[in-house]
Order: C-alpha cells, then structure tokens, then sequence
C-alpha cells in the first residue's frame, strides 16, 4: 500500500488508488503500480488477488470505481476503449494462446507485423525488405526460426505461447502485458520462456504475470507480490520471500 | 503490375490445370466442327452444349468457394447473381431478335406486346447494345453484392444468420421475378433469342465459340481467384475465416476484406450466367430457386470447400452424375443428392480433393517411416 507521493511524469505506466469492485466484492482495492520506460517487471500472488483484473483495467476491459491510470504521463486509459488502448501502443497476450491454425509461424507473425491493414495495398503488396528482416529478427527472439513454416495448428502448447509472444512483438507495442505465459508448460520451456522474454524486454517494457516461482527467480527483475487487490510488497524476489507478510500469505492460512 | 498480381498464385499444378481448361476449350469444339459425325472422337453438338454448361457451373463454384471456402461466408444466394448475369444477357439477346419475333415490333420483345406495353421499360435501355449489356453482366451483380454486404458485415451479422438472409434475397427475387409487371417475361422469362454479335446462337460455330468464351471466363476465374487467395489480402482473409475477432483485435476493418470478396464472387457469378443463357437458349425466374444456390454450395462441398480446384471438379463430377441419373433413373436424384451430401458431411470434411491430399501425404509417411 505504498502508493508513490509524487506523480512521476518519467513513468511508463502509473496507477494510483485503483479499486474496482464487483458485487461489493473490491478485486481491486487502493492498488498502486509504477511501470518505468524499459523496465520488465513481475507481477506475482495467490489466485484471485486481482492480477488479470488489473490487467484488464490497463486494457480499457474493466473500468475502475475509482483511480488514475495514466499511460505515458499522458494518456487517461480509464477514459479510454479498448481499440483506442491497444492503437496507443499496449499490446496484450492472453492466457490462452488463439494462433492462427491454417498459417505458417511465419505468416502469423507477417499478419500481426505492425503497419499494413488496408485490404487494397494487401492485394498486391509483397513483404518489404524492412518487414522481412523485422520477421527474421521476431523469429530468432522467440526461437522458431526452424518452424517458420510449420502450420500454427502442429505447434505445441509451449510453441504456441511464444507464438503469441512475438505475435505481440510483431505490433510492435510499447508496453507488452504478458498474463501466465508459461501455465502448462515443462520446465525446459519455462526456462526458455524467461529467456524469450528477457530479449524482448531489451526492446520493450513488460508487465509479466505469473505465479511459477521458478520462472519469476529466471526472469530476475523486480518483483511486486499482490494480495486482495492491492500490494502487499515490492522488490527482488529475494527481498520480497523474505518479506514474513508474503510467506504468510503464501504458506500460511 | 497486372501481370504479376494475376501470376503471384500460381502454382505448377494450378499452371497445369488452367491448361487443361483451356485444351478442353478448344479441342471439344474442334472436334466437333471439323471432325467427320462418322469419326469416333467427333463431338456431338449436344455433348458440347453440356460440357458448355459444365464449365459455366465450375465458374459459379468457384465464386461460391471464394466467400465460403476462404473467408468463411456462407452464401446460400449465389444463383441469384447467377441469375442476374444471366438476365442481362438474355436483355441483349432479346433486343437483338428484332422485327423476327411473332410480332414483329421492332423495338418490344414479344413479351411486351402481348401484354400491351407501349413502349420499352426504361430498364431495357442499352440493352441492345452488347458492350452495355457486358458491363451490366458484371455491375448488377456486383452492386447487390454491394448492398447487402455493405449492412450485413457493417452490422457483423455472421454464421447461420448471414446464410438465411442471402438464401431470403434469391427467394425474394424469385417472387419479383414472376411477375409479369416487372417486365422481364414474368414466368416464361427470356427466350427465342436468335443472334449474338450478328452470329446465329443456334451455328454449330457459335456454339463452338461460347464453349471457348466458357473456358476462358472459367480459367481466369481461377487465375484471379489464384491471385487474390495467394497475395497478403488471401492470408489476411482465411485468418478472417478462422478467426474473426483475433483479426479485429491485430487492427484489422474485417468488413472491407468481407465486403471486396463478396463483390469479386457475385461479379464472376454473374459472368457464369451470362456464357450459360446463350448456350441453353433460356433463362427465366427458376434460376433464382434457392435449391440451386443450395446445390452449388454442395458442388464445393463435394469437391474441395477451400481449394481452388476443389470446386470445379465437384460441379463437372456433380452434374455429370445429375445428367446421367435424370436421364437413367429420373425418380434417384433427388435421394442421390441427399446421400451425397451427408456422405460428403460425414466422410469428405474436406472433398474429393482433400482426400488426394490425404492419400498423398498418407503415402508420403509411409514412405518417410520405411527404412532407407
Ligand atoms: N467479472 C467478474 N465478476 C465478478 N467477480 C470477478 C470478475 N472478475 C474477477 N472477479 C473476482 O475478482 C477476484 C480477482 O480475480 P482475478 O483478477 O482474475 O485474479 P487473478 O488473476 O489474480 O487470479 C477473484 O476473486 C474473482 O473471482
Ligand atoms: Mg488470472
């Protein structure tokens, strides 16, 4: 519940006093967050502690009762829709991954490339130089290279996860919200998963959430522990495990 | 520019198949103007007025296969743009019969005068024209299309809903159709045609030239079906196809890849009926009957919903099995029809050309699983 003091107009992504509530039910309860530009940062607790509503509030999904969630020093996104939020350069990745099953590896990444939408350039425009070195680039940060031309449809469950992933690379945002990448996956695969995304953190800022331990302690960034709606601490992962009010809210009860 | 837009999807087998297109096109007639009727490989006039057909209906396939086989809309009112191509060129023909009908008008189709029309609808305007009437061939068609695309994917209506309203469109314009006050022949529809571009439609070498024309219209059908299904639009539209609201959420307006589809496949429909009515000699208000748009869906169920050459061998299969069984056992067809399409529902989600591709690959792992 350390709510920052001072509006810092540097920060990325800024929620100040968030509560929403369904039913009377507060999901999300005074909740404070700062994001800076570049940074990649885990988000962490126990089921229902408010981690997806959040993300929808960022998303324009959910509205908050109350609050300030500015994007950029500038933008209100609790003013603001959904197709609005995601044009001004929030992307998002779902938990359950939707590729595009009858297309290539390649062609799904091709169709969410940022820049061309309009169905009259598409009839004749072939890839441009520029999009097919951006392709080539997207493919070896989520190491798929060798399936390029696999059909999104033969992929495996991980395969798809980081399809999604450079899906979401591939539009280029400048936040990515990245919610339980790595639910179902081998151990093998989320080690490769922290790898993928501390790549594109060199490029983007992330808000990554998950409760595999393991994977958060690969990532090694900064870590913020929610519990019933707002944060219960904030820091390295060593930091906040010693925290005793964590432990308890993970061990205890 | 156009060139390499028209050859970005071709592959070698679809190379290989616009050529037999076209060696049908011109071999048939050839074998039936200049061969001997004694010599064994002669064509009979009346083979290659069905095989004429033949082709016209492969074209309405593959327009229906456009919308429903790679961007998911089922259309279940392509014999209307059939029958509206067909429509305007029988306006054409009629116009070109002249003084020669039972009347003698020179201006008003039989038709007219015998209901007393005193002069011509402003609608038959142009029509003696044949470039007039080549363009309404396509615009009319297209403009509907146009219409009832522009409403229904705006306001995103999909699925079963979208099927029932282009099924309701053919039934409504098979209603207005048969009357007689929309003065387009009412029930009897337009007929008796004698001449195109000053040639009789009854020569055996006008015959031989609207085969041709059939497989010309037909092979670049494919080769701009080819085009448009093989370019960045045709990945973006069978994304659409399989999921909609992902595509929307990348950024997508789905509704103009729906919309331009949607126009493209009424226009090459309406060409298919326009090479049909010349070469059956008829066209009137049944060719709006939504069994018809029903049963060219089944054509491309039959053959490959989703493949260029899917539907074209289903229609040629299809109406040649119809062809031989009205003719054999006139009573079957219709059961034949319904077995046909559940065996097709249940065994061949993926036609006749799916399951080449499935033998082929079938074989392939056989093949890989064999030691060296
Ligand atoms: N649309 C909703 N209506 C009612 N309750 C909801 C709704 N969405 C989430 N909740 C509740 O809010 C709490 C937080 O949910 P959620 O944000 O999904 O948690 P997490 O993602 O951290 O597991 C849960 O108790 C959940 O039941
Ligand atoms: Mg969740």
């Amino acid at each position: 519940m350390n709510a920052p003091t001072m509006r810092s107009t540097s920060a990325l992504l800024y929620l100040s006093g968030v509560t929403v509530s369904f039913d009377g039910f507060k999901a999300l309860n005074n909740l404070s967050l700062l994001i800076e530009p570049g940074e990649m940062r885990a988000i962490i607790g126990p089921n229902g502690a408010g981690k997806t509503t959040m993300m929808d509030v960022i998303t324009g999904k959910t509205r908050p009762d109350t609050g300030e969630v500015v994007f950029d020093g500038q933008a209100d996104l609790t003013k603001l829709d959904e197709a609005s939020i995601a044009t001004l350069g929030i992307g998002r990745k779902f938990q359950k991954p939707t590729v595009f099953e009858n297309h290539t590896v390649r062609d799904n990444l091709l169709l969410a490339l940022a820049g061309m939408r309009s169905w009259y350039r598409l009839l004749t425009a072939a890839p441009t130089k520029a999009e097919n070195e951006r392709l080539e680039e997207i493919l070896s940060i989520i190491r798929m290279g060798p399936q390029q031309h696999m059909l999104g449809a033969r992929l495996s469950h991980g395969q798809k996860q980081w399809l999604e992933i450079g899906m979401l690379l591939a539009q280029n945002p400048k936040l990515m919200l990245v919610d339980e990448p790595v639910a179902g996956m081998t151990d093998v695969e989320t080690e490769t998963t922290a790898q993928v995304l501390r790549e594109v953190n060199k490029s983007h800022s992330v808000v990554v959430v998950e409760h595999d331990m393991s994977f958060v302690r690969a990532l090694g960034v900064k870590v913020t522990v929610l519990h019933e709606g707002s944060t219960l601490a904030e820091g390295s992962l060593d930091q906040v495990s010693a925290d005793p009010r964590v432990v308890e809210v993970y061990l205890g009860r | 520019m156009i060139t390499r837009f028209l050859w970005q999807g071709m592959d070698r087998n679809l190379r290989l198949f616009v050529l037999l297109i076209l060696a049908v096109g011109i071999s048939l007639p050839l074998a039936n103007l200049i061969l001997a009727a004694t010599n064994p490989a002669h064509v009979p006039s009346w083979v290659l007025q069905l095989v004429g057909k033949y082709l016209c209906y492969a074209l309405l396939a593959l327009a229906v296969d456009l919308v429903w086989g790679f961007c998911g809309i089922l259309s279940l009112g392509h014999g209307a743009f059939f029958a509206l191509g067909g429509y305007c060129m029988g306006m054409y023909l009629m116009r070109q019969i002249g003084s020669r009908g039972v009347y003698g008008n020179p201006i008003l189709p039989d038709f007219m005068v015998f209901l007393n029309y005193k002069e011509l609808p402003w609608f038959w305007h142009g029509f003696n024209h044949f470039w007039f009437a080549a363009i309404m061939v396509v615009l009319v068609p297209s403009v509907l299309a146009f219409a009832l695309g522009w409403f229904a994917f705006r306001s995103r209506v999909t699925g079963v809903y979208l099927s029932i309203i282009t099924q309701a469109m053919t039934f409504a314009l098979m209603l207005a159709f048969f009357r007689n006050d929309m003065g387009l022949g009412g029930n009897n529809g337009l007929t008796d045609f004698k001449d195109i571009l000053g040639y009789s439609v009854q020569a055996d070498g006008t015959r031989a030239a609207l085969f041709f024309a059939s497989s010309v219209a037909l092979a670049l059908g494919l080769i701009i079906s080819a085009a448009v299904v093989g370019s960045r639009f045709g990945k973006a539209l069978t994304a659409v196809r399989d999921a909609e609201s992902r595509m929307r959420f990348l950024g997508y307006r789905v509704e103009g890849f729906k919309l331009f589809v949607f126009v493209l496949s009424a226009a090459m429909a309406g060409v298919a009926g326009a090479l049909y009515v010349p070469q059956i000699g008829i066209i009137n208000p049944g060719e709006f009957a939504p069994g018809n748009s029903i049963e060219a869906v089944l054509w491309v169920a039959v053959g490959g919903r989703g493949t260029l050459i899917g539907p074209i061998i289903g229609a040629v299969l299809v109406n040649f099995g119809k062809t031989w069984l009205t003719g054999a056992l006139p009573e079957v067809w219709l059961f034949a029809l319904g077995a046909l399409f559940i065996v097709v529902t249940l065994l061949l989600p993926k036609g006749i050309v799916g399951l080449w591709g499935q033998m082929k690959s079938r074989s392939q792992s056989r093949k890989a699983r064999a030691p060296a």
